[in-house]
This record gives C-alpha cells, sequence and structure tokens, in this order.
C-alpha cells in the first residue's frame, strides 16, 4: 500500500531535528506541523513575517493581522516574534533556516525543481518558493509520484519552467523516499512504502536511480 | 512644521495621482492593504498604473477593485493565484505581468528605498527569472543581479501612527509595508489609530516618520480575511 498523504507528511516529519527552524509550504507539507515529536522543539517560519507559528485558532478568535504563507488564520506562542518580508527573506536567503520541505509539480536526477508554473495553463507565481530553495541549508520536496495522467515526475530533466537548479536534497512520494543530493550523487532509492516494489516504482519513474532499501 | 494628517483618503491622495504612474501598494494576500486608499484610487480612476504588490488582492476586493475598473496596466508581483479576473486579463493580453520571487522582490523594494540601485542573490539562477539579467560569481557560487525598485507613490497600512508619520505594524500586518515606506517618492499612510504625537514608545517605532508625507485614520476597516482555518475546542 502506497503511504496516504498524512503517512508521507509522517515521514517527512522525521526530517526534523530538535532546534530547527523550519519553513513548511502550502499542501502537504503544512501536515508536516501535525507530526512533530512530542518534546522536540521545532520552530516554524511563515515567510510572510513570522516566527513560531502556533496553531489555528479557535472559532471565533481569528484575527485578520495574523495569517501564514498559505493565508490561513494562525495563533502566536511565547515564543513568536513578528517582522518585515526583508527580515524574513535575509533569514531564508541568508541560511539561517535549517530544512524548508516544500511541494513539487516536477524533481529532476540532477535536484531541479519545478513547482510554480505551467505556461500557457497555470498563472500563480512562485511566491517564496525560489529564495527558499535558493537559500535553505537543505530541501526536501513531497509530491506525488506520478501525474494524474500516469506521466512521471521524478525525471532526467524537467520540462516545466525550474523553481530552482540542482536544490533538492530528498524526495518523498506516496511509493518511497528517494536521495537527491542536490545531484551531485546519482539519485538513491533509499525507502519503500509497505507493498510497494521496486520494478513499480521503476515503470512510474523516468530518472535512474540507485536501488538502497 | 509641515503637518502630515489629512482628514480622508481622497484627501491624502490630492494631487499625487497621474495616469501611466507606478503604485507600490503594501499587504501580503488581503492581511495588512491599504483599503481605503486604494477604494479611492478607485473612485478617483486614475488608469495605466503599474502596480508594485506581493499579490493583487481577490476578485471584488482589494487591488481586485483596481482590475475590475481596469485602471492596472501592468502589475509586479510574486503570486497572484487567488484571482479569476487576473487570469483572464493576462491571459487576453490586457494586462502585463512580471514576477518576482518574494525575497527578491522585497529585497528590490529595500534596495531601491535605501539608495542601492542593483543588488546579487542566489535566487533565481538557473531560472527563467535569471534571463536576461547579469549573473556572476561570488566565491565560487552564481548569483543574479536584480534592481532596486522606487515608485511615484507608496500606499502604506499601519495599525498606529502619530501626527509626525511614525508608524506602529501589528502582526502579520507589517509585510511589505515597511519598505514600501521608503521607496515611494511620496508616501501615503492609512492607520487603524491616529494617535498624538509622543504617545507612542520611540523605542518601538517600526518606521520613522521621515518616510512619511502623508497620514489619515481610515474612515472604515473591512480586513477581509481569505481563509478563516480553525479548530475544535478540545471537550475536556
Amino acid at each position: 500500500m502506497p503511504w496516504t498523504r498524512d503517512e508521507v507528511a509522517a515521514r517527512a516529519a522525521k526530517e526534523l531535528q530538535d532546534g530547527f527552524y523550519v519553513n513548511l509550504g502550502i499542501g502537504i507539507p503544512t501536515l508536516v506541523a501535525n507530526y512533530i515529536p512530542e518534546g522536540m522543539n521545532v520552530t516554524l517560519q511563515s515567510e510572510n513575517g513570522m516566527l513560531g507559528m502556533g496553531p489555528f485558532p479557535y472559532e471565533g478568535e481569528e484575527d485578520a493581522d495574523l495569517i501564514n504563507a498559505g493565508k490561513q488564520t494562525i495563533t502566536e506562542l511565547d515564543s513568536s516574534s513578528y517582522f518585515s518580508s526583508a527580515d524574513s527573506f535575509a533569514m531564508i536567503r541568508g541560511g539561517h533556516i535549517a530544512l524548508s520541505i516544500l511541494g513539487g509539480m516536477q524533481v529532476s536526477e540532477t535536484g531541479d525543481l519545478a513547482n510554480w508554473m505551467v505556461p500557457g495553463k497555470m498563472v500563480k507565481g512562485m511566491g517564496g518558493a525560489m529564495d527558499l530553495v535558493a537559500g535553505v541549508k537543505r530541501v526536501v520536496v513531497v509530491m506525488d509520484h506520478c501525474e494524474k495522467s500516469g506521466a512521471p515526475k521524478l525525471l532526467k530533466a524537467c520540462t516545466l519552467p525550474l523553481t530552482g537548479a540542482g536544490v533538492v536534497d530528498l524526495l518523498i512520494t506516496e511509493l518511497g523516499v528517494f536521495e537527491i543530493n542536490r545531484g551531485k550523487t546519482p539519485v538513491r532509492l533509499i525507502e519503500l512504502a509497505p507493498g510497494v516494489t521496486v520494478e513499480e516504482v521503476r515503470e512510474k519513474t523516468e530518472a535512474a536511480f540507485e536501488v538502497a532499501v | 512644521m509641515v503637518d502630515k494628517v489629512t482628514k480622508t483618503a481622497a484627501e491624502a491622495l490630492d494631487g499625487l495621482l497621474f495616469d501611466g504612474m507606478t503604485i507600490m501598494a503594501g499587504g501580503f494576500g488581503l492581511c495588512g492593504i491599504p483599503e481605503n486608499l486604494i477604494a479611492a484610487i478607485r473612485e478617483h480612476g486614475v488608469k495605466d498604473l503599474t502596480v508594485i504588490s506581493n499579490n493583487c488582492g481577490v476578485d471584488g476586493f482589494g487591488l481586485g477593485i483596481l482590475l475590475e475598473n481596469r485602471q492596472i496596466r501592468k502589475m509586479v508581483s510574486s503570486y497572484v493565484g487567488e484571482n479569476k479576473l487576473f487570469e483572464q486579463l493576462y491571459l487576453s493580453g490586457e494586462l502585463e505581468l512580471e514576477f518576482n520571487p518574494q525575497g527578491t522582490l522585497a529585497e528590490r523594494i529595500r534596495a531601491g528605498g535605501a539608495g542601492i540601485p542593483a543588488f546579487f542573490t542566489r535566487t533565481g539562477v538557473g531560472t527563467l527569472v535569471a534571463e536576461g539579467k547579469e549573473v556572476r560569481e561570488f566565491d565560487g557560487e552564481l548569483y543574479v543581479m536584480e534592481r532596486g525598485l522606487t515608485a511615484d507613490l507608496s500606499i502604506v497600512k499601519a495599525h498606529t501612527g502619530d501626527h509626525e508619520g511614525n508608524l506602529v505594524f501589528r502582526k502579520t500586518a507589517r509585510n511589505f509595508n515597511p519598505m514600501m515606506a521608503t521607496a515611494g517618492r511620496k508616501t501615503v499612510v492609512e492607520v487603524e489609530h491616529l494617535v498624538p504625537t509622543g504617545s507612542l514608545d520611540k523605542d518601538h517605532i517600526h518606521t520613522p516618520g521621515i518616510f512619511v508625507d502623508r497620514i489619515f485614520q481610515g474612515a472604515t476597516f473591512e480586513k477581509r480575511i481569505e481563509r478563516v482555518t480553525t479548530r475544535q475546542k478540545e471537550t475536556a
């Protein structure tokens, strides 16, 4: 059985370490916050200008001046701080954030990531994703292994416009975990979801990879 | 002393608007947007605007109302995914769009306001963003050159301000507002609370009044929330 969205998020949470400052992207990455191990001190950064994101507010306690990068209402913690967008990206670009977990559309065997644009179709923009992959020390991508059409998304080379070149350290899909290492070494399949076979992964992957499970 | 305080948004913008101008507008999503000033710009009808803002509001609110009125010719933004009309106008060629990575946009504005014409960043190297721009190697890494940004007018929202234009922002409504206040040739600020000079804690002022030309207390603040997200109270 391939992993569910929550199981992928739980696997991604294993990349967290005590004392980490972390930025979580929108979608499955946001769920990672639900799997921070008890007793582990992890500080979540929201690139719109906050360190120390708290949980969603109780109904009736929403504050229009307090949102996360996904524009959802959130709360503050005793340890929280607020700052401008310039300071926020000084943290990100300046290498002060230990880990970023992001969604993806395509990842290449050379560590390239595409996740912001489908020419002629989707006009949304990159938001902070290009800054995150350029500046954060370790970049973990979580995404579906294939398109809805069945087309592979872990490719030899991305066909969509890039978010960053040679920036992905680790890829987690519903089928398993791949060490990408920013393309500096060959891609390695290091974990399989229960019941998933190497053959199934090969069928659904264009990129070359070594098996180390 | 020049009095910076005006009564209304229209009065605050008097004589500052002209067709074809560039306006920076603070806010992230709908959080911390100068909603009274945006409404006054809509009322005025000034057109062919280049608007520099992280997002472009939503259909019917924020900068979305200037799009509806066809007052914007070009947007410089990092993310516009919340606005159907935007996509429609862009794909039909009626609206020009320049995407900037969010951190690059923030730094371009910070640099512009600080008198820095250009800087180098790793963000965007090897992507569409770097096309046509100088790329230079520093210490074995590639960086792309980005230009500082200024505007004819910056419209800013702060929580509290005094008659000198000293500003205090609140929570994540700060976002792009402080940098934009520095990068406008004229900067107009709307506040929720206009307080007498001397009543702010001088150690806790986020934007000093030198960057502010006019200030007023907004008539109304809808402060719409894009995605109300809550959790259940655990029952004991």
